[in-house]
């Protein structure tokens, strides 16, 4: 407990810029930076952080409960990916809940206020701080420890509750704050105006069009369409996100669904899920004022890890009950989605599978023959919500060569990709190599002994950090996302020759129709008519 | 000749001991998982140190080639360029192998005047510790390389409509 943190490139995340607290009104608002001696903290930053634990210890139960039952058993201790990567003890979750049970202790307890350090307290010191945030932004909150521990004790949440109590003294990270202000202004982390959201669309189409040569027409911000269907903006922008998004284009062109975009709620992910349950509030409030306000009956939700955890987690307490929608009913199939009885928004996974399961889909798994895949199951998504079976079916749906990594480190057991909560930050990459190291290593495993070339998931974080920590780890893996694969494996009505992938790669599995030798202008409609 | 013998024969004092050397380079609380656990998914640093370690010392004992020995290097070195050492202390563990070598068989080359073999064996292991230092540095560019390629991969469609993305000339695609 008395080693200090040293701040040095590549073990720290930038500071919050005082323009993106002052945009969703934070506080204390200004340039700092963690190596300085100075913080710059409030006057009264003591009173401040007493103040937030006591109100906290009031509001959330299990923040009480998880201060006092923890037995330190030890049971959590080497499940941490950040500690197994790392090395750095203050990662094992035990520990690092320490770091603010003691001060619980010190300050709150009567044992603790006498006797200090006898009973496990300590005071509350401007160094105390500076540990939080250096060590609270070493846990991305994948509640892999939370499966080990007997108690039950969700580190997460106790990480969530740190990093909202620094928050009041403004020590927030940039790469969330940023996210979390143009989120709030615009509709997405990166700001991106209506305008520039829909032209990043269509230069996707385009590509859609070269490459699989159909012409897909979708809607933005369509009133009275049936559908909103929500993504993160990295889809968008982002590679290999975004031959997720031309996935996504693909399967509704596929089936005629009624649905639309928004250019607001342009965002699946909410960075105020790692800021305050108030900000998680604010930012998630958006999809449904947008599902409102165009009419549809339901959400159709993309591949996002947190967006999910917050929506099937919070949404109800946060912004429910969305009255205004309807139980979603899978258009195509008439499938009723119970388990969205109260959100009113359904995964893409769930949608995907039961059109697979009920046979609306025309595949061909072959188009995807030259990879061996493999599943990387975001924490969100598995230990969160629990959708484990339907990434699964889908790929060996729409691939023939699947394989799964060690159980240990998969479904409700996965280990984290070592950037979720806000950490992907370019400036964190050295961090985020030890966090991400028990993830690589079982994909290591099964590219060494399955030749396991694609990492499939269902996560923008995911997509947007596995190819350097592959490129790192693993060379010579690639990554993609679950609809990615759909699309490759989709045959679209009126579609050519598919001879390059989404990438605008040639497509190794890509087989010229027996006719078309010697007739240059073959026509592709042919081989569906078999 | 016999100092090779005399290798051969304390081989698994020897590695055990170079094990602990660089376990101990962690704190004492990862030290300790380091070593008790054995399965490669929970604990892949510590696998990793027990793997390579034995790699390197049959490489050292067969005579270092570059080829050969830089595989080992690289699993071992891979880890510790991104962990929280310094360069000297990511190395420090091939230079502990000669300490070790000496502790464990030290008397034995004394009684046999194997102090020739030794100064052999050493210059060898400084080789490893040579090839190590490129390894390390191939580590760290490649930690740079990727934060750029990252921040490009970020904005990726941006930066294409922006026309600033460039393409290394020779990396397309044939017949794109």
């Amino acid at each position: 407990m008395d080693t200090k943190p040293e701040f040095k490139p590549g073990n720290y995340l930038y500071a919050a810029k005082a323009s993106a607290l002052e945009t969703v009104g934070l506080p204390n608002p200004r340039d700092w930076n963690p190596t300085d001696d100075d913080w710059k903290l409030p006057a009264d930053w003591k009173g401040v952080v007493r103040e937030g634990i006591a109100q906290r210890l009031e509001r959330f139960r299990t923040f009480k409960l998880f201060m006092d039952i923890c037995v330190r058993c030890g049971a959590c201790a080497d499940k941490c990916h950040f500690f197994i990567g790392s090395g750095d003890p203050k990662n094992m979750p035990v520990l690092r809940a320490e770091l603010i049970r003691s001060i619980y202790r010190g300050e709150f307890k009567t044992a603790g206020k006498i006797l200090g350090r006898l009973a496990g307290g300590r005071k509350l010191t401007e160094e105390v701080i500076k540990e939080w945030f250096y060590y609270f932004f070493q846990c991305t909150e994948c509640r892999r420890c939370s499966v080990f521990c007997p108690y039950g004790i969700d580190t997460a949440e106790i990480t969530i509750i740190a990093r909202e109590i620094i928050n009041l003294l403004g020590c927030n990270i940039d790469w969330i704050a940023s996210p979390v202000a143009n989120c709030f202004m615009t509709g997405n982390h990166l700001g991106l105006k209506p305008h520039t959201f829909k032209e990043n669309a269509e230069y996707l189409l385009d590509d859609i069009e070269e490459y699989v040569g159909v012409k897909i027409e979708p809607s933005f911000n369509r009133k009275g369409a049936e559908i909103l269907f929500v993504t993160p903006s990295g889809d968008i922008f982002a590679e290999p996100g975004i031959f997720t998004f031309m996935g996504y284009l693909m399967l509704f062109e596929h089936i005629g669904l009624d649905y639309t975009w928004s250019t607001y709620a342009s965002e699946g992910g909410n960075f105020g899920f790692f800021t305050s349950h108030e900000m998680m509030k604010r930012l998630n409030a958006k999809m449904y004022a947008e599902a409102e306000r165009l009419g549809v009956k339901w959400i159709l939700g993309g591949e996002c890890g947190h967006m999910w955890r917050v929506v099937h987690q919070y949404m109800n307490t946060l912004n429910g009950p969305p009255d205004f929608l309807d139980q979603p009913v899978n258009p195509i199939t008439g499938t009723r989605f119970d388990n969205a009885a109260s959100t009113k928004m359904v995964h893409i996974s769930e949608f995907t599978a039961d059109l697979i399961k009920n046979n609306k889909l025309k595949l061909d798994p072959s188009q995807n023959d030259h990879y061996t895949v493999t599943f990387h199951d975001s924490c969100n998504t598995s230990r969160g919500m629990g959708l484990l079976e339907e990434p699964r079916y889908i790929i060996n749906n729409v691939c023939n060569n699947f394989v799964d990594m060690a159980p240990q480190t998969i479904r409700e057991n996965t280990f984290c990709c070592g950037s979720g909560s806000g950490l992907n930050a370019g400036e964190y990459l050295e961090m985020r190599l030890r966090g991400g190291l028990p993830r690589a290593n079982a994909v290591k495993r099964v590219a060494e002994d399955k030749g396991v070339n694609m990492l499939s998931c269902v996560c923008a974080i995911d997509r947007a950090v596995f190819p350097a920590l592959m490129d790192y780890w693993v060379p010579g893996t690639d990554v993609c996302g679950v609809t990615e694969l759909v699309a490759n494996a989709l045959v679209m009505e009126g579609q050519g020759e598919r001879e390059y992938n989404l990438r605008g790669e040639e497509n190794p599995s890509y087989v010229p129709p027996p006719e078309s030798e010697g007739e240059a202008e073959g026509e592709a409609g042919e081989e569906g008519e078999e | 000749m016999k100092l090779k013998t005399l290798l051969a024969k304390h081989k698994s004092a020897i590695v055990k001991q170079w094990i602990n050397s660089i376990v101990e380079t962690y704190p004492s609380e990862t030290a300790k998982f380091l070593k008790s656990k054995k399965d490669q998914f929970s604990n892949p640093v510590g696998h990793t140190i027990m793997a390579e370690t034995n790699n390197l010392f049959e490489q050292v004992m067969e005579g270092i080639d570059r080829e050969k020995v830089t595989p080992f290097l690289d699993r071992l070195i891979r880890v510790r360029a991104i962990q929280d050492f310094t360069p000297s202390q990511a190395l420090s563990f091939v230079f502990s192998l000669k300490y070790v070598i000496r502790r464990v068989v030290g008397s034995e080359i004394d009684t046999e005047a194997l102090d020739q073999e030794l100064v052999d064996l050493e210059a060898s292991i400084d080789y490893m510790a040579l090839v190590a230092f490129d390894v390390f540095m191939g580590c760290r560019e490649q930690l740079y390389d990727l934060k750029v390629k990252e921040i490009h991969s970020n904005a990726y469609s941006l930066l294409r409509r922006a026309k600033i993305l460039v393409e290394q000339p020779g990396e397309e695609p044939e017949n794109a």
